[in-house]
């Protein structure tokens, strides 16, 4: 089962590869230029066409993983540790976005987590002078502090009044976007500044680098690692994550079985908005430094597609984390040097979740027999 | 019409729902399709219906093959069909329902409602069945919305009716009245296909009865057969409806219901003042027809609902206002009514279903985590003992048959020492076999001096099981009556009749069913 | 025949029903506590706040009407306590109501809602002035996009399938309108373009949510990804570099009604608009009709609520989907184009900001109904229109707290502090058959 799920995804990545390229294609001016005199020379079109689908993908590739063309290793290398960089909060987040949909409950609601995450440790970061290792500490806490607030309110709701977390959770991110909006107004955020940017985080809030002053990865992607292990172990071998994936495949069963399902799902949304929270944290502490409206940029909503095709599993997440840290980092490098818009890769990104979600589809664009009782087995 | 199927065949991957099943409906006859739940009774009328697509054979109409792509064509074809579950649209007036897929409209395409009203009224007129047009779906007792699925059908001209199970939700009353209505409609020239397990019923109405087992036709019989005839060939082998089992001996009163009082959401009582005791050692069983209260005094029992006021007393302890949790704690075993949906959670293995509802146990707990090795070694243990057909501990609970299902419940919630067990319909669904093994597991849990607590519609297992018997009707409990009482009162008591006049109206005025057991086939 | 069915004698006497019954509920306080609190913070935050010795003066005509009307000016302080002392005694009623176990009636909750604001507004703008005209203008103009896409997710849900993907929608139903209103130089070609880019987005969620039964609310979120990213790339790629040709569309021109257009006060704010507008209004009254007075709507209600029962008289659920979600999809897509041709003209990278969500929002506080979708989408109109004009004055509260309020009084809704909302029962649940 879990090769066909591998073959799945890679194929739905070579779809979503092939979709990207002809839109590449089709907006190149070369291409356009080359498809004006089609009949005359057909083969001009397909080798303008490939030209620029190869050297927009080349340059996604050099500006995600390795730099082929650079000078020093140093700089070749560099990519790969851009991608770290991009990576850890969004598989942080999305280890939260996860952990929810294992439990059946949707987070659409990352966004605002992470918004509330940087606000609280960015506060905390930037207002108190704390010793070296308790400030960073005490920051991150009050980022999983803040996150689990934000999430706790959709889980509270969801336990007492039924209300639908999907919609809660929507409507909270634009609430946190309002909020930190109103508190780049404020002294106590900008201090002297006059545009709405925060104050820069303590030198002894952030997060230390962790290979040196040439590369920006800090511990935050350890923090990452730390905290894919932790939902493993949550997930798989807790009594927590037995009762929450319990209540997320059979909420009646689970509770005639004497578990809460009221109280799971508080604890739910507290765990999945504390991880939201940690990534906003990690985030600022690490890499921004200091809040504006864009501190969340689009973490939030990023991770519920890498939970998606990490399947939800930790394992799964911290690769997909990669990929699309990978797919961002390489966009903007593919940006600067062929000149193709970045957006591409959220075009990309948002094929490969579709056809990874749809397995039919892809089987049957490739004509591949579906598995043995798949489709009539659900129906038995 | 004569309507014929030839050779269907129905499969759901490897399972054989149907195989090559031949039945013919005369015109103007009911004909009962007896089986065992599970037996592709249902998947066969669905086949007939146009839900289903057969995989081989073929229907005929008056000796013309017919296609049916789906219900549509079914309909146009004179074929109507009343559901087990309903297919009513709970937020919808019986008017709109009966209209709903050939709705007659005004000028504009706007919805002519009056039609669709008088349409109503005329067929509750000629069936006498004082059906309001503009009441609305779940407002209705669900005797009425049957009635509704019947209008629905007869107002498109249905010249085949199917009833799939119709009697399930109704008292022994309720079900004459319904007899009375399929003579009527065949009186009228409908023909009746009658899908039912109840053996009395097909013997009361049929008039001709053909047997399904394991998705065939084991063959057709008389209405006057015997039942233990047809019972035979049912369930495929000669079986004793019967337990053997010792008298009870029982102890002190270990559970105590004092005034137990539940209101449903609109305010209704739906346990209204219940008392019982069951002593330590015993089976009380809850008798009364689906729908009257019995599932809710189950989940106050549990927990699961909330009561207004009232006390459950265990050993002397208080349940009421404690959790779920706590109850089990308290040393009660539960298995609910709908297994599928309460008892398990069908992603999981068998093994982290048999400890479901004892993670905090000592056995299987270490720190925070789960002991894994001794959930596996538990679920060993209990596949062993109770027999349970399973590829191993690893498979999905969901994937097991409806009565290897039930021992997993059941396995579970023995597993640990008791001072209650309570089981709702502890066999609904389950193949013959288990349901001996199921309970005869049950009256040696009572042997072992537990206090035992089953509900059931189900008479037969009733009688086998009960060492006392509370019939309960509308919420209330009509009388606790000894293990013996007769069918025919119990029946009447399950209509709200109080024990002294059930037993006199029995007598003066006995139902198909005691006719029946008389052997005064109509 | 010796039947039961004959029995003419006695008849069994069952106990009285108990069951109808029903004991004494305690009366629900939730709407009247809900209203005492408000009318509270109307009377001592409104009323006592209000600076005294001061008027607020609210304009009741723009400068370009035909018929001018004087300003509306009133003394700040009296008049918010008048207000409040009115808003406190609609509460009270209210729990007098509550207490006999009757429902207060709604158009009463919207008296109080309508003395609420007044309320407020007096307390925002004592010493200064404002146009009442212009506020309520702008309120319509904002509602226009999020009504459409409201409308557009009522006729999906109705039918069964949840539309996340309405900000997606609104967003190629701006950029289809922006370029095809650009390169024709017509902006009704525009306004055609947009609702077939909309369709065009419903199609991939049809395929993926009926076909496929993928999740839903899933399939919505990548779609709107999809949305920003396609339409971004394309904007990056070829509207910038070309804008002059691509991306410089005519505006829709307000066309005035002969006669009602003179109405005072209304006149102006309803009936001097552009075709889109009007279009708002025929399609409030046409989804209505369609969905609860026409066979159309009767299927589609019961496809959204209970698709098997559907089924079983002949219905064909997953085409009454199909169809659904891609008028659907094109009704959010015809909204997109006031995004642009309708309003501001260029299309830009993201432009639908939300107005998606705000238009789910719409949907499910105006209980998934046209007019209850229409409803609350001018009221989102509104608080975005007052937080803007606010801002402007400088009053005490920050504008982004007005910002928030449609996105915390949905929270509300759907946690039932406001009446209680019930979905379609079957929406979101894909169907399958064996």
């Amino acid at each position: 089962m879990s090769t066909g799920n591998a073959m799945v995804t890679v194929l739905a990545f070579v779809l979503a590869l092939v979709i990207g390229g002809v839109l590449i294609a089709a907006v190149d001016p070369d291409v356009t230029k080359a498809a004006g005199y089609f009949f005359s020379r057909p083969g001009d079109l397909l080798s303008a066409a490939w030209s620029a689908v190869a050297s927009a993908y080349a340059a996604l590739f050099r500006g995600a993983v390795f730099d082929y063309q650079a000078d020093t290793f140093a700089l070749a290398i560099r990519p790969l540790t851009e991608t770290m960089t991009t990576a850890t909060p969004l598989i942080i987040a999305s280890l939260g976005v996860a952990v929810a949909f294992r439990a059946g409950l949707f987070n659409i609601g990352a966004q605002g987590q992470v918004i509330l995450g940087a606000i609280v440790s960015g506060y905390i970061g930037f207002t108190y002078h704390l010793p070296a290792g308790v400030a960073v500490l005490l920051a991150l806490l009050g980022g999983i502090a803040g996150g689990a607030l934000w999430g706790g309110i959709a889980g509270v709701l969801k336990a007492r009044t039924g209300a639908h977390e999907v919609i809660v959770t929507i409507m909270l991110n634009y609430v946190a976007t309002n909020l930190l909006a109103w508190l780049l107004t404020t002294k106590a955020f900008i201090g002297t500044n006059g545009e709405p940017k925060s104050i820069t985080v303590l030198p002894h809030a952030q997060l230390p680098l962790l290979f040196g002053s040439q590369f920006r990865v800090t511990w935050g992607f350890v923090i990452a690692i730390l905290a894919s292990v932790a939902v493993w172990w949550l997930m798989s071998r807790s009594r927590l994550g037995f009762q929450l994936r319990a209540v997320g495949s059979n909420p009646a069963a689970s509770r005639t079985a004497g578990i809460s399902v009221q109280r799971m799902t508080i604890y739910v949304m507290l765990i999945s908005g504390a991880l939201a929270g940690l990534a906003g944290a990690v985030q600022l502490l690490g890499t921004s430094k200091y809040i504006t409206d864009g501190i969340a940029g689009t973490i939030g909503f990023d991770a519920i597609t890498v939970a998606l095709l990490g399947r939800s599993k930790p394992l799964g997440i911290f690769f997909a984390g990669l990929l699309y840290g990978g797919l961002s980092a390489g966009g903007r490098f593919m940006e600067v040097v062929t000149g193709t818009p970045i957006d591409i890769v959220l075009v990309l990104q948002a094929l490969v979740v579709l056809f990874v979600a749809a397995p039919a589809l892809v089987r049957t664009i490739f004509r591949i027999p579906a598995p043995s009782g798949e489709l009539k087995g659900a129906a038995a | 019409m004569k309507l014929e199927l030839r050779g269907i065949t129905k499969r759901f991957g490897p399972l054989v729902a149907n195989d090559h099943i031949d039945l013919v409906i005369e015109p103007g006859q009911i004909h009962a399709l007896l089986g065992e739940n599970g037996a592709g009774k249902s998947t066969l009328m669905n086949v007939l219906f146009g839900l289903y697509e057969p995989d081989e054979g073929e229907i005929a109409i008056d000796d013309a093959v017919a296609k049916f792509s789906g219900p549509a064509d079914a309909l146009a074809a004179g074929i109507g069909m009343v559901h087990q579950h309903f297919m009513l649209v709970p937020v919808f007036t019986v008017a709109e329902s009966v209209m709903l897929g050939h709705e007659s409209t005004r000028r504009g395409g706007l919805l002519d409602l009056d039609a669709a009203r008088a349409k109503v009224r005329e067929l509750s007129d000629r069936f006498g069945f004082d059906v309001n047009p503009d009441a609305v779906i779940e407002d209705l007792p669900v005797g009425v919305q049957q009635r509704v699925e019947i209008i629905k059908a007869m107002a498109r001209d249905a010249r085949v009716l199917i009833l799939d199970e119709p009697t399930a939700v109704l008292t022994p009353q309720e079900t004459d009245e319904l007899i009375e209505i399929m003579r009527q409609l065949r009186e009228a020239g409908t023909s009746i296909v009658f899908i039912t397990h109840k053996l009395r019923e097909v013997r009361a109405v049929a008039d001709v009865i053909t047997v399904i087992r394991h998705g065939k036709v084991v063959g057709t019989a008389e209405p006057s057969a015997p039942e233990t005839e047809l019972a035979a060939m049912m369930v495929g082998r000669a079986v004793s409806l019967e337990l053997d089992k010792a008298p009870a001996e029982p102890g002190d009163v270990a559970l105590e219901v004092q005034d137990l009082l539940v209101l449903d959401p609109t305010g209704a009582r739906v346990v209204d003042d219940v008392s019982f005791e069951v002593r330590a050692g015993e089976i009380l069983a809850v008798a009364g027809v689906q729908g009257n209260g019995q599932s809710e005094l189950v989940e106050a029992l549990l927990g699961l609902e909330t009561p207004l006021r009232g006390s459950v007393r265990l050993g002397g302890e208080e349940l009421v206002g404690l959790s779920v949790r706590q109850v089990l704690d308290k040393g009660v075993g539960f298995v609910p009514e709908d297994r599928s949906h309460d008892g398990l959670v069908g992603e999981f293995s068998v093994a982290e279903n048999l400890v479901l509802d004892l993670l905090f146990d000592e056995r299987y707990r270490r720190g925070l985590s789960v002991d894994l090795a001794a959930v596996q070694a538990n679920a060993t243990a209990r596949i062993e003992e109770y027999d349970i057909r399973t590829r191993g501990p690893a498979q999905p609970a969901g994937r097991l048959s409806g009565g290897n299902q039930q021992k997993v419940v059941v396995a579970r919630e023995l597993s640990r020492p008791l001072k209650l067990f309570v089981a709702s319909q502890p066999t609904r669904g389950v193949d013959v076999g288990s349901i001996e093994f199921l309970h005869r597991r049950i009256v040696s849990e009572r042997d072992v001096g537990t206090a035992v607590l089953i509900v059931s519609t189900e008479l037969d297992e009733v009688s086998a099981l009960a060492d006392r018997i509370a019939v309960m009707y509308r919420g209330r409990v009509v009388g606790v009556v000894p293990g013996d009482t007769p069918r025919d009162v119990l029946g009447l008591m399950m209509a709200g009749v109080p024990l002294d006049d059930a037993q006199r109206q029995a007598a003066e005025n006995p139902t198909t069913e005691t006719l029946l057991e008389e052997g005064e086939a109509p | 025949m010796s039947t039961v069915v004959e029995k003419p004698a006695p008849t069994p006497a069952p106990v009285p029903a108990p069951a109808a019954q029903s004991v004494s509920v305690r009366p629900s306080l939730r709407i009247p506590i809900i209203l005492g609190v408000l009318a509270l913070v109307a009377l001592a935050v409104f009323g006592f706040g209000a600076k005294s010795g001061v008027d607020s003066t609210f304009g009741l005509s723009l400068r370009a009407d035909a018929v001018q009307l004087s300003p509306l000016v009133v003394a700040s302080r009296p008049t918010a306590i008048v207000l409040g002392v009115l808003c406190v005694a609609i509460a009270a009623f209210a729990f007098w109501q509550a207490v006999k176990h009757r429902r207060t009636p709604a158009w009463l909750l919207a008296v109080f809602g309508v003395l609420w604001v007044f309320a407020f507004l007096v307390w925002a703008v004592a010493g200064k002035a404002t146009s009442l005209v212009d506020l309520l203008q702008g309120s319509l103009l904002l509602a226009v996009p999020l009504a459409f896409g409201a409308f557009g997710g009522v006729l999906c849900e109705r039918a069964g399938v949840v539309n996340i993907a309405i900000e997606g929608q609104l967003l190629v139903g701006a950029f289809a309108a922006a370029v095809v209103a650009s390169v024709t130089g017509n902006v009704y070609a525009g306004l055609l373009a947009a609702p077939v880019a909309g369709w065009l987005l419903g199609l991939l969620l049809a395929l993926f949510t009926v076909k496929y039964a993928v999740n839903q609310i899933i399939v919505g979120v990548v779609l709107n990804v999809l949305a920003v990213g396609l339409t971004s790339f394309l904007f990056s790629a070829v509207l910038k570099p070309n804008a002059a040709t691509l991306n410089t569309p005519p505006l829709m021109k307000p066309i005035g009604i002969p006669l009602l257009e003179k109405i005072p006060l209304l006149g102006p704010v309803l009936f001097d608009q552009t075709v889109i507008v009007y279009a708002m209004y025929v399609a409030v009254v046409v989804l209505t009709v369609l969905l609860f007075r026409t066979r159309w709507g009767l299927r589609v209600r019961a496809v959204g609520e209970h698709p098997e029962a559907a089924d079983t008289v002949g219905i064909d659920v997953n085409r009454t989907r199909w169809r659904n979600v891609l008028a659907g999809s094109a009704t959010a897509g015809f909204g997109g184009a006031f995004l642009t041709i309708g309003y501001v003209g260029q299309f830009g990278q993201e432009m639908s900001g939300g107005r998606g969500y705000i238009a789910l929002a719409a949907m499910i506080l105006g209980r998934w109904t046209p007019i209850g979708s229409l409803g609350a989408a001018l009221l989102f109109g509104f608080a975005t229109k007052l937080a803007s004009a606010l801002s402007v004055l400088g009053t005490p509260v920050p504008s982004q707290f007005m910002l928030m309020l449609p996105y915390v009084l949905t929270i509300f809704a759907v946690a039932g502090f406001v009446g209680r909302v019930r979905a379609p029962a079957a929406s979101g649940v894909p169907y399958l058959k064996g």
